[in-house]
Protein backbone atom coordinates (compact mmCIF):
# COMPACT_ATOMS: atom_id res chain seq x y z
CA UNK A 1 0.00 0.00 0.00
CA UNK A 2 1.26 3.07 -0.99
CA UNK A 3 1.65 5.70 2.04
CA UNK A 4 -0.74 8.68 2.33
CA UNK A 5 -0.26 11.51 4.22
CA UNK A 6 -1.73 11.23 8.18
CA UNK A 7 -4.98 13.36 9.83
CA UNK A 8 -4.54 14.49 13.54
CA UNK A 9 -7.55 16.21 14.55
CA UNK A 10 -7.37 18.35 17.62
CA UNK A 11 -10.06 20.34 19.82
CA UNK A 12 -11.00 21.35 23.21
CA UNK A 13 -13.47 19.12 23.13
CA UNK A 14 -12.55 15.16 23.49
CA UNK A 15 -15.83 14.22 22.15
CA UNK A 16 -15.62 16.69 19.48
CA UNK A 17 -12.17 15.05 18.81
CA UNK A 18 -13.13 11.15 18.59
CA UNK A 19 -16.59 12.30 16.76
CA UNK A 20 -14.57 13.70 14.03
CA UNK A 21 -12.03 10.92 14.07
CA UNK A 22 -15.23 8.55 13.37
CA UNK A 23 -16.70 10.67 10.91
CA UNK A 24 -13.25 10.44 8.90
CA UNK A 25 -12.78 6.56 9.26
CA UNK A 26 -16.33 5.96 8.21
CA UNK A 27 -16.53 8.39 5.28
CA UNK A 28 -13.28 8.07 3.92
CA UNK A 29 -11.93 4.13 5.07
CA UNK A 30 -8.88 2.91 6.81
CA UNK A 31 -6.05 3.53 4.51
CA UNK A 32 -6.01 7.23 5.80
CA UNK A 33 -4.41 7.02 9.65
CA UNK A 34 -6.36 9.23 11.80
CA UNK A 35 -5.55 10.01 15.30
CA UNK A 36 -7.03 12.45 18.00
CA UNK A 37 -6.88 14.39 21.09
CA UNK A 38 -9.28 16.39 22.58
CA UNK A 39 -9.12 18.26 25.81
CA UNK A 40 -6.99 18.46 29.24
CA UNK A 41 -5.60 15.74 30.76
CA UNK A 42 -7.97 16.53 33.74
CA UNK A 43 -10.34 15.52 31.32
CA UNK A 44 -11.71 19.33 30.89
CA UNK A 45 -12.18 21.66 28.18
CA UNK A 46 -8.74 22.37 26.60
CA UNK A 47 -5.73 21.06 24.60
CA UNK A 48 -2.59 19.29 25.59
CA UNK A 49 0.94 20.26 23.81
CA UNK A 50 1.74 16.66 24.58
CA UNK A 51 -1.14 15.15 23.91
CA UNK A 52 -1.16 16.69 20.50
CA UNK A 53 2.66 15.99 20.41
CA UNK A 54 1.66 12.09 20.84
CA UNK A 55 -1.30 12.06 18.50
CA UNK A 56 1.24 13.55 15.67
CA UNK A 57 3.45 10.60 16.00
CA UNK A 58 0.76 8.28 16.23
CA UNK A 59 -0.39 9.74 12.80
CA UNK A 60 2.95 9.55 11.42
CA UNK A 61 3.94 8.89 7.57
CA UNK A 62 6.53 9.62 5.58
CA UNK A 63 4.46 11.95 3.56
CA UNK A 64 3.75 14.07 6.57
CA UNK A 65 0.63 15.13 9.01
CA UNK A 66 -2.30 17.65 8.52
CA UNK A 67 -3.59 18.66 11.76
CA UNK A 68 -6.93 19.93 12.11
CA UNK A 69 -7.97 22.25 15.17
CA UNK A 70 -10.99 23.82 16.32
CA UNK A 71 -10.75 27.79 18.25
CA UNK A 72 -7.80 29.24 19.55
CA UNK A 73 -6.09 27.58 22.05
CA UNK A 74 -6.07 24.57 20.21
CA UNK A 75 -4.16 26.19 16.87
CA UNK A 76 -1.35 27.98 19.16
CA UNK A 77 -0.74 24.52 21.13
CA UNK A 78 -0.73 23.08 17.58
CA UNK A 79 2.27 25.04 16.41
CA UNK A 80 3.97 24.63 19.61
CA UNK A 81 3.71 20.83 19.79
CA UNK A 82 5.59 21.08 16.19
CA UNK A 83 7.68 22.87 17.42
CA UNK A 84 8.64 20.15 20.21
CA UNK A 85 8.84 17.47 17.45
CA UNK A 86 12.12 15.86 16.73
CA UNK A 87 13.49 18.34 13.83
CA UNK A 88 13.10 15.98 10.72
CA UNK A 89 9.66 15.68 11.44
CA UNK A 90 8.87 19.54 12.02
CA UNK A 91 8.49 20.48 8.42
CA UNK A 92 6.43 17.79 7.66
CA UNK A 93 3.58 18.59 9.49
CA UNK A 94 1.18 21.71 8.81
CA UNK A 95 -1.69 23.17 10.90
CA UNK A 96 -4.48 23.84 8.42
CA UNK A 97 -6.86 27.41 8.42
CA UNK A 98 -9.69 25.06 7.81
CA UNK A 99 -13.28 24.16 9.60
CA UNK A 100 -12.21 21.07 11.46
CA UNK A 101 -15.14 18.45 10.68
CA UNK A 102 -15.44 19.40 6.77
CA UNK A 103 -11.15 19.78 6.54
CA UNK A 104 -11.14 16.79 8.08
CA UNK A 105 -12.91 14.49 6.11
CA UNK A 106 -11.85 16.77 2.95
CA UNK A 107 -8.03 16.53 3.90
CA UNK A 108 -8.23 13.19 4.44
CA UNK A 109 -10.45 12.54 1.31
CA UNK A 110 -7.44 13.80 -0.38
CA UNK A 111 -4.95 12.14 0.97
CA UNK A 112 -6.64 8.64 0.96
CA UNK A 113 -5.68 9.39 -2.95
CA UNK A 114 -2.06 9.23 -2.28
CA UNK A 115 -1.53 13.03 -2.69
CA UNK A 116 1.45 15.14 -1.08
CA UNK A 117 0.43 17.24 2.23
CA UNK A 118 0.88 20.65 0.17
CA UNK A 119 -2.54 19.24 -1.95
CA UNK A 120 -4.11 17.77 0.92
CA UNK A 121 -3.63 21.44 3.22
CA UNK A 122 -4.98 22.98 0.10
CA UNK A 123 -8.38 21.22 0.11
CA UNK A 124 -8.69 21.40 3.22
CA UNK A 125 -7.83 25.37 3.02
CA UNK A 126 -10.12 25.36 0.24
CA UNK A 127 -13.36 25.86 2.16
CA UNK A 128 -12.04 28.78 4.08
CA UNK A 129 -10.77 30.15 0.48
CA UNK A 130 -13.12 32.74 -0.24
CA UNK B 1 1.87 4.62 -32.47
CA UNK B 2 0.96 7.90 -33.26
CA UNK B 3 -2.47 8.81 -33.10
CA UNK B 4 -2.97 8.06 -29.26
CA UNK B 5 -6.32 8.54 -27.60
CA UNK B 6 -5.25 11.82 -25.36
CA UNK B 7 -7.27 13.86 -26.72
CA UNK B 8 -10.61 11.59 -27.05
CA UNK B 9 -13.33 12.63 -24.23
CA UNK B 10 -15.37 9.78 -23.31
CA UNK B 11 -18.79 10.75 -21.90
CA UNK B 12 -21.58 9.12 -19.61
CA UNK B 13 -25.26 9.32 -17.99
CA UNK B 14 -26.22 8.04 -15.09
CA UNK B 15 -29.14 8.99 -12.64
CA UNK B 16 -29.05 9.57 -9.18
CA UNK B 17 -30.76 6.73 -7.19
CA UNK B 18 -29.17 7.60 -4.05
CA UNK B 19 -32.16 8.60 -1.90
CA UNK B 20 -30.93 11.84 -0.63
CA UNK B 21 -28.95 12.71 -3.78
CA UNK B 22 -25.21 13.99 -3.34
CA UNK B 23 -24.59 14.24 0.11
CA UNK B 24 -21.41 14.00 2.25
CA UNK B 25 -20.68 10.17 2.03
CA UNK B 26 -21.61 9.31 -1.96
CA UNK B 27 -19.33 12.77 -2.62
CA UNK B 28 -16.31 11.42 -0.90
CA UNK B 29 -17.35 8.12 -2.48
CA UNK B 30 -16.93 9.26 -6.12
CA UNK B 31 -14.22 11.60 -5.20
CA UNK B 32 -12.11 8.67 -4.02
CA UNK B 33 -12.70 6.87 -7.32
CA UNK B 34 -11.97 9.25 -9.63
CA UNK B 35 -8.72 9.79 -8.21
CA UNK B 36 -7.65 6.40 -9.22
CA UNK B 37 -7.25 7.54 -12.93
CA UNK B 38 -4.96 9.75 -14.34
CA UNK B 39 -7.47 11.15 -16.70
CA UNK B 40 -9.37 14.91 -16.48
CA UNK B 41 -12.66 13.77 -15.13
CA UNK B 42 -15.88 16.51 -14.87
CA UNK B 43 -19.28 16.34 -13.56
CA UNK B 44 -22.41 18.14 -13.92
CA UNK B 45 -26.11 17.55 -13.58
CA UNK B 46 -27.78 17.18 -16.47
CA UNK B 47 -27.83 20.84 -18.12
CA UNK B 48 -25.79 22.98 -15.49
CA UNK B 49 -24.00 25.42 -17.06
CA UNK B 50 -20.39 24.62 -15.47
CA UNK B 51 -18.40 21.26 -14.96
CA UNK B 52 -17.15 20.25 -11.95
CA UNK B 53 -13.67 18.65 -11.30
CA UNK B 54 -14.48 15.16 -10.04
CA UNK B 55 -11.28 15.17 -8.16
CA UNK B 56 -12.02 18.31 -5.49
CA UNK B 57 -14.57 16.54 -3.10
CA UNK B 58 -15.46 20.38 -1.85
CA UNK B 59 -17.04 20.98 -5.46
CA UNK B 60 -18.73 17.85 -5.35
CA UNK B 61 -20.32 18.52 -2.10
CA UNK B 62 -21.30 21.51 -2.66
CA UNK B 63 -23.19 20.75 -6.17
CA UNK B 64 -26.50 18.97 -4.62
CA UNK B 65 -27.87 16.94 -7.12
CA UNK B 66 -30.93 15.93 -5.82
CA UNK B 67 -32.42 12.40 -5.90
CA UNK B 68 -33.75 11.10 -9.68
CA UNK B 69 -30.80 13.93 -11.27
CA UNK B 70 -29.03 13.07 -14.13
CA UNK B 71 -25.48 13.17 -13.91
CA UNK B 72 -23.12 14.01 -16.85
CA UNK B 73 -19.33 12.55 -16.56
CA UNK B 74 -16.69 13.51 -19.18
CA UNK B 75 -13.10 12.38 -19.12
CA UNK B 76 -10.38 13.11 -21.25
CA UNK B 77 -6.68 11.33 -21.01
CA UNK B 78 -5.41 8.01 -21.21
CA UNK B 79 -7.87 5.83 -19.02
CA UNK B 80 -10.69 8.24 -19.44
CA UNK B 81 -12.89 5.42 -20.67
CA UNK B 82 -12.60 3.06 -17.83
CA UNK B 83 -12.90 6.37 -15.34
CA UNK B 84 -16.87 7.06 -17.01
CA UNK B 85 -17.45 3.64 -17.00
CA UNK B 86 -16.45 3.11 -13.11
CA UNK B 87 -17.82 6.40 -12.50
CA UNK B 88 -21.40 5.31 -13.58
CA UNK B 89 -21.24 2.28 -12.23
CA UNK B 90 -20.82 3.67 -8.81
CA UNK B 91 -23.26 5.90 -9.24
CA UNK B 92 -25.95 3.31 -10.79
CA UNK B 93 -25.24 1.33 -7.92
CA UNK B 94 -25.97 3.66 -5.65
CA UNK B 95 -22.36 3.87 -3.95
CA UNK B 96 -21.85 0.32 -2.57
CA UNK B 97 -19.69 0.14 0.84
CA UNK B 98 -16.17 -0.39 0.07
CA UNK B 99 -16.67 1.33 -3.62
CA UNK B 100 -14.21 4.13 -4.37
Amino acid sequence: MTETVGIVIVSHSSDIAKGTADMVRQMVGSEVKVAFCGGNPDGGLGTSVQLIIDAINAAWSPKGVAVLVDLGGAETNSEMAVEMLEPARRDLVVVCNAPIVEGAVMAATEAAGGSTLAQVKAVAEELSAD
Amino acid sequence: MLDRADGQIFTGNVRLVHAVGMHARPAVKLTKLAKKFQAQISVRVAGAPEWINAKSVAKIMAMRAAHGSTIEIKASGTDAEAAVAALVDLVASDFPDGAG
